[in-house]
């Protein structure tokens, strides 16, 4: 008997590209409104065009670089404390 | 007031009778009990009632406000959702403890003065124990010992600081403290030890993710909500609790991001969201107040509902290393739909009740002017949707298939996931009931264009840098060492030190004065009155005129004579004399 065929949409190299595209175009038009409306500022520096996108990028990056560094020392076998 | 019944004893009592029940009857009777907790909550009329005189102390077991009673409509609710999860179980261990540890986190909500407060805070320690001795491997056990020992600890500070401020004030009503002295300093301590504040939390990665699959569920929500709610009622305003809430959030993440067992990655992501309310605390303004509340109401049900697809897991393939799984959306599609949707709701994506709920603490900070915690809060906002936004379900449910074909989890567990994902998105949608419920009235809409577009390009470029930084987040099997470091090889480090310090003192002290200086004063004393003997007659016989062989003989007849006490009575009186004259000239 022949299996239902399974469902692997995510295990397609050509569906994880069309993903990789669909994510840019969806941060590009995210930052359009920007440059539209006049963000009302909290702190003055905050209403620069595409600041919040900047913020997550920036933040983001930072967050794994430093976790990677971190990591360097505080990452050990998992058999570590059974020694 | 016959309607006013704390509803912490209908949990309490209700868990003795558990092990009368058999099969379904057993289930339904554990959500019967929460649920019917809930509907006496709704009923509850504020004001203070259950006072009992104690030792000279007027004890409140009910005080019923919009505070206590918001943090009790969670609680009961949770539980309800919890107990339809664990349908398929009939361990009356875990249900029992489960419900001493429910009912006892309502009692420290609902507790008016701090003895009280305290006796259902140490319930709580060591019901929540049990549900994770309950999982019965070697690793369980160890972890649930380490952390009743922390716990044990904080209830040591929380009961110092009790004792002293009930000497100083004379009063165990437990109120806003506005004094910055000891007693208040070591109540705090004991509180952020449960809020599980960096140094002192080690203990709920460490022991959370070793819980039974419902344990670790229902442990998410109530110990660092209770001491959430402790902050509230007692130390709204105390600026310390900015930093430390500052430092979670991001701690929090760190961690996270390093962590390659996924139940590990939700524990490190409560300590990130325990942050931003204990920081809302910090700020101390009504709104952020309200804030802190509201993210706790939502909190607790994103977090139950990712322990909750997190447990599926576990429970249908036996792993929870990211390592070993993936590809599960083949496989498990409800569990990654409603994982996924409590994954939106804890990165506070518009449309969740984090969106609804962490706004308001975040504006809290703006209206103080605070620039840097609010900085740290919104990088701390973006750093969630890395961690427990995308990283979880995409190493759980995406990245490598790693041949895994478990199939869907059971139905009572989709029933209780369903319906936390409805409340996710309700509240995200519709969030008037719960603002309604806050202690403060609320003057606030999360939905502006401005703030919705801020929100979600903060998060999209999140998720971009995510999967643009996807070959350094590659899964490692390995673990982070955390402050349990100190208590577990330090512990060790310590034995060695303490053995080789110690013990090698004990050994020296044991060759120079018990066998060597010992010995030889021993041997000096048996031989005193011999040598004291020879030392008086040998110049007698000397000068009498014996030498060579015969002063030999002589010598050797009072040696033996001595050491088997039968000298002659002219020698045993040579001897006593000279002591008495060596007494008589150094005394």
């Amino acid at each position: 008997m022949k299996q239902k065929k399974e469902f692997d949409f995510f295990d397609k190299p050509e569906n994880i590209k069309k993903l990789w595209i669909m994510l840019y175009v969806i941060c590009g038009l995210l930052i359009i409104p920007d440059s539209m409306t006049h963000r009302h500022a909290y702190f003055g520096f905050d209403s620069f065009f595409g600041f919040y996108a900047l913020l997550g990028f920036v933040s983001c990056a930072a967050l794994i670089l430093f976790s990677k560094l971190v990591g360097l020392f505080l990452k050990v076998k998992e058999d570590y404390y059974d020694k | 007031m016959t309607s006013n019944f704390p509803p912490a004893l209908i949990l309490i009592l209700g868990a003795l009778l558990v092990p009368f029940f058999r099969g379904k009857a057993k289930n339904w009777y554990v959500i019967l009990l929460p649920a019917a907790a809930f509907y006496l909550i709704t009923q509850l009329e504020t004001g203070s009632s259950w006072q009992i005189h104690f030792f000279g102390f007027d004890l409140t077991f009910l005080r019923v406000d919009k505070l206590s009673k918001v943090f009790g409509y969670i609680f009961t609710m949770n539980a309800v959702a919890a107990f339809v999860y664990a349908f398929y179980l009939k361990d009356n261990t875990q249900h029992m403890a489960a419900l001493f540890y429910i009912g006892s986190s309502l009692g420290v909500v609902f507790a008016g003065d701090l003895v009280s407060l305290y006796f259902f805070w140490e319930i709580m320690a060591i019901a929540s124990t049990f549900l994770i001795l309950a999982r019965k491997t070697k690793k369980a056990e160890a972890a649930a010992m380490r952390y009743i020992l922390v716990h044990i600890f904080g209830g040591l500070c929380l009961l110092a600081g009790i004792i002293l401020y009930i000497t100083q004030t004379g009063s165990v009503a437990f109120n806003p403290m506005a004094e910055r002295t000891l007693a208040n300093y070591l109540i705090l301590v004991g509180i952020l030890v449960n809020a599980a504040a960096p140094p002192i939390h080690a203990w709920l990665p460490d022991a959370y993710p070793e819980a039974t699959v419902t344990g670790g569920v229902i442990l998410s929500a109530y110990t660092t909500k209770t001491a959430v709610y402790t902050l509230v009622r007692g130390f709204p305003g105390w600026e310390i609790l900015i930093v430390v809430g500052c430092i979670m959030t991001i701690y929090g993440i760190i961690y996270a991001l390093l962590e390659n067992d996924m139940r590990r990655i939700l524990a490190y992501s409560i300590i990130n969201q325990v942050g931003f309310m204990v920081c809302g605390v910090g700020i101390g303004t009504m709104m952020s107040l309200n804030g802190t509340v509201a993210h706790a109401f939502c909190h607790i049900i994103y977090k139950a509902l990712l322990w909750m697809s997190a447990g599926s897991v576990l429970y249908m393939t036996g792993k929870s290393r990211c390592t070993d799984l993936g590809g599960l959306y083949k496989t498990m599609p409800w569990t990654l739909i409603f994982g996924a949707i409590g994954a939106l709701s804890i990165s506070s994506f518009p449309a969740t009740s984090g969106f609804t709920s962490k706004s308001l603490i975040i504006d809290g900070a703006v209206h103080e002017h605070l620039l840097w915690v609010w900085m740290v809060l919104e990088v701390a906002s973006a750093g969630v949707f890395l961690h427990a936004g995308i990283k979880f379900p995409y190493f759980v449910f995406f990245a490598k298939d790693k041949g895994l074909r478990p199939g869907e989890t059971n139905k009572s567990m989709l029933i209780a996931m369903a319906f936390m994902s409805f409340m996710c998105i309700f509240l995200g949608l519709f969030p008037k009931p719960l603002y309604d419920i806050l202690p403060y009235e609320v003057h606030y809409n999360a939905y502006t264009f401005n703030h919705v577009i801020a929100q979600l390009q903060l998060l999209m470029l999140s998720a971009l840098v995510f999967f643009l930084f996807l070959p350094l987040l590659k899964r490692t099997e390995t673990i982070s060492m955390d402050t349990d470091w100190f208590y577990r090889k330090g512990g060790r480090v310590f034995y060695f030190i303490m053995d080789k310090g110690l013990n090698g003192l004990n050994r020296v002290s044991d060759r120079v004065f018990v066998r060597g200086l010992a010995g030889y004063l021993g041997r000096i004393s048996r031989d005193a009155p011999t040598r004291a003997a020879l030392l008086a007659l040998v110049p007698a016989w000397v000068m009498g005129g014996s030498t060579g062989e015969k002063l030999t003989q002589k010598k050797g007849l009072v040696r033996l004579a001595l050491q088997t006490g039968t000298s002659p009575v002219g020698i045993s009186a040579a001897v006593a004399t000279v002591f008495l004259i060596v007494i008589f000239l150094f005394m």
